[in-house]
């Protein structure tokens, strides 16, 4: 028998299971080539199981209340990122602008790149969910979503579409781009649902 | 459960139909690969170490026994998970770089990563003949079936399921046109040196051999332009490195002419 595996001391109660701290450095995962999104481009849409569909711009979003979130994000490749902060609007001010079907029960949330992410209705809405612009402070890079990225932070952050164009309200639920390729359909980390079946 | 219908919804506007909706844009068409139905539900299971082998200063090859073993998809990753005698568990995402045919078993690269808690643990503490907690094949995307015509370009260990796509083409001799372009900063940290044939060009971005043709530098235009033209119009292009490796070769097939549409990436490690 070889050497008995010890692992790092002193384990963050931040840290879901079977997840590192990551520390000052912020990895980046994408599945496709990084869009050149500018901010005059950019516009964000919710249409489905909705009233009537709506649409915004850079400038629309910019004009509503901004929300500073601190706290820690996690990916499913288990690397955490902690005590980290985001600056955005709440999806609650946007849906707030439109009239949600009642029977409207779960979101595809979708990216310029033709990127998906299934989601409960409930996780985006209540206090959950932001469309985010600047990280610690500083514009969000392209790398990271940027201009506009969602932020779904108790979800792994695969749910946290980078460079969003849309969310379609659905009364069912669709799975997304990982979704389909064996990722989990919510992807709790406190629960570790990172693959289909967990 | 009661047997009789459920009552009508009470009076609501009926849902718009997702017919009248305009289609929610995709990345290029279907995933090749797709969970059965149910869940492709992957078991965690204690592979036996049969072979490690050294490839570089920095990286060795896990040749692992499956009790039970599913074929990989040339692309696709195992998670291992190592247990600390207190509970403690840490788990990471490798690359299979072996091919699907060598049946009963998988090959994993690991690259030895400064302070790292698995990949120094593996390389330190693991021995042939130890058992180590797997789970997988995993991934739809970053895979390659075989069928279509590729462009694999790879960044230091983002060669690792390149190599395991190359691998795949060699043991069943297709014909589909394949090139791999794989960037290492000098022959010495060269992933797998001895194994690149003429379907493979190597770009050494910090020092070269004597009598190497190309001099030192990073992956320009003039790298990937032939093998561009060579692979065809419609070839998917597997990108394969650190992020800013990546975001480096995105940059240089954007200006090639290959359209993003048709690029699908893994990146590893911090921006």
């Amino acid at each position: 028998m070889s050497s008995l595996f010890q692992g790092r001391r002193g384990r963050d109660p931040r840290l879901p299971p079977g997840q590192y701290d990551v520390g000052s450095s912020w990895p980046v995962l994408t599945a496709e080539a990084t869009p050149n999104v500018t901010p005059e481009r950019w516009s964000f849409r919710v249409d489905g199981a909705v009233s009537e569909a709506e649409e915004w711009s850079w400038d629309d979003v910019r004009a509503l209340a901004d929300e500073t979130w601190q706290g820690d994000i996690h990916c499913v490749t288990t690397w955490s990122k902690l005590d980290t902060s985001f600056t955005g609007v709440s999806l609650d001010a946007l849906l707030a602008q439109v009239e949600v079907d009642p029977r409207a029960t779960h979101v595809v949330a979708y990216a310029s790149t033709g990127y998906t992410t299934n989601l409960p209705l409930a996780d985006v809405t209540g206090g959950k969910a932001w469309l985010v612009w600047a990280h610690e402070g500083q514009p969000l890079s392209a790398e990271h979503g940027g201009p506009v990225r969602m932020l779904v932070p108790h979800l792994y952050f695969w749910k946290s579409t980078k460079w969003i164009a849309g969310l379609r309200l659905l009364d069912h639920d669709e799975p997304g781009f990982w979704e389909r390729n064996g990722y989990h359909d919510r992807g709790d980390p406190w629960l570790e649902q990172r693959y289909q079946g967990d | 459960m009661a047997d009789r219908p459920l009552p009508d919804l009470p009076d609501l506007p009926p849902l718009p139909s997702l017919g009248d909706l305009p289609p929610l844009p995709t990345l290029d068409g279907p995933p090749l690969r797709r969970p059965p139905a149910g869940g492709a539900r992957r078991e965690w299971q204690r592979a036996r170490v049969v072979q490690v082998r050294v490839e570089t200063s920095h990286a060795r090859t896990f040749r692992l026994a499956l009790p039970v073993w599913n074929a990989h998809v040339p692309g696709q990753h195992y998670v291992v998970r190592l247990t600390a005698p207190d509970g403690y568990r840490a788990e990471r995402s490798y690359s299979v770089a072996s091919p699907p045919e060598d049946a009963g078993h998988i090959e994993l690269t690991v690259e030895r990563l400064a302070d790292g808690e698995v990949s120094g643990y593996l390389h330190d503490g693991v021995r042939v003949g130890d058992e180590l907690e797997v789970r997988g094949p995993f991934g739809g995307w970053f895979v390659w079936d075989g069928r279509t015509p590729a462009l694999l370009v790879g960044g230091g260990s983002g060669v690792v399921p390149l190599m395991a796509m190359v691998r795949h083409r060699r043991a069943l001799g297709l014909d589909v046109p394949l090139h791999l372009v794989v960037s290492a900063r000098t022959r010495e940290d060269l992933l797998y040196a001895d194994e690149y044939g003429e379907e493979s060009t190597v770009v050494l971005t910090r020092a070269v051999p004597p009598g190497w043709a190309r001099p030192p530098g990073r992956l320009a235009a003039a790298d990937l332009a032939p093998h561009v033209a060579r692979v065809g119009e419609g070839a998917t292009v597997y990108v394969c490195g650190s992020t800013g490796f990546a975001g480096a070769a995105e940059r240089v097939l954007a200006e090639v002419g290959v359209p993003a549409g048709s690029i699908r990436v893994e990146r590893f490690g911090p921006a």
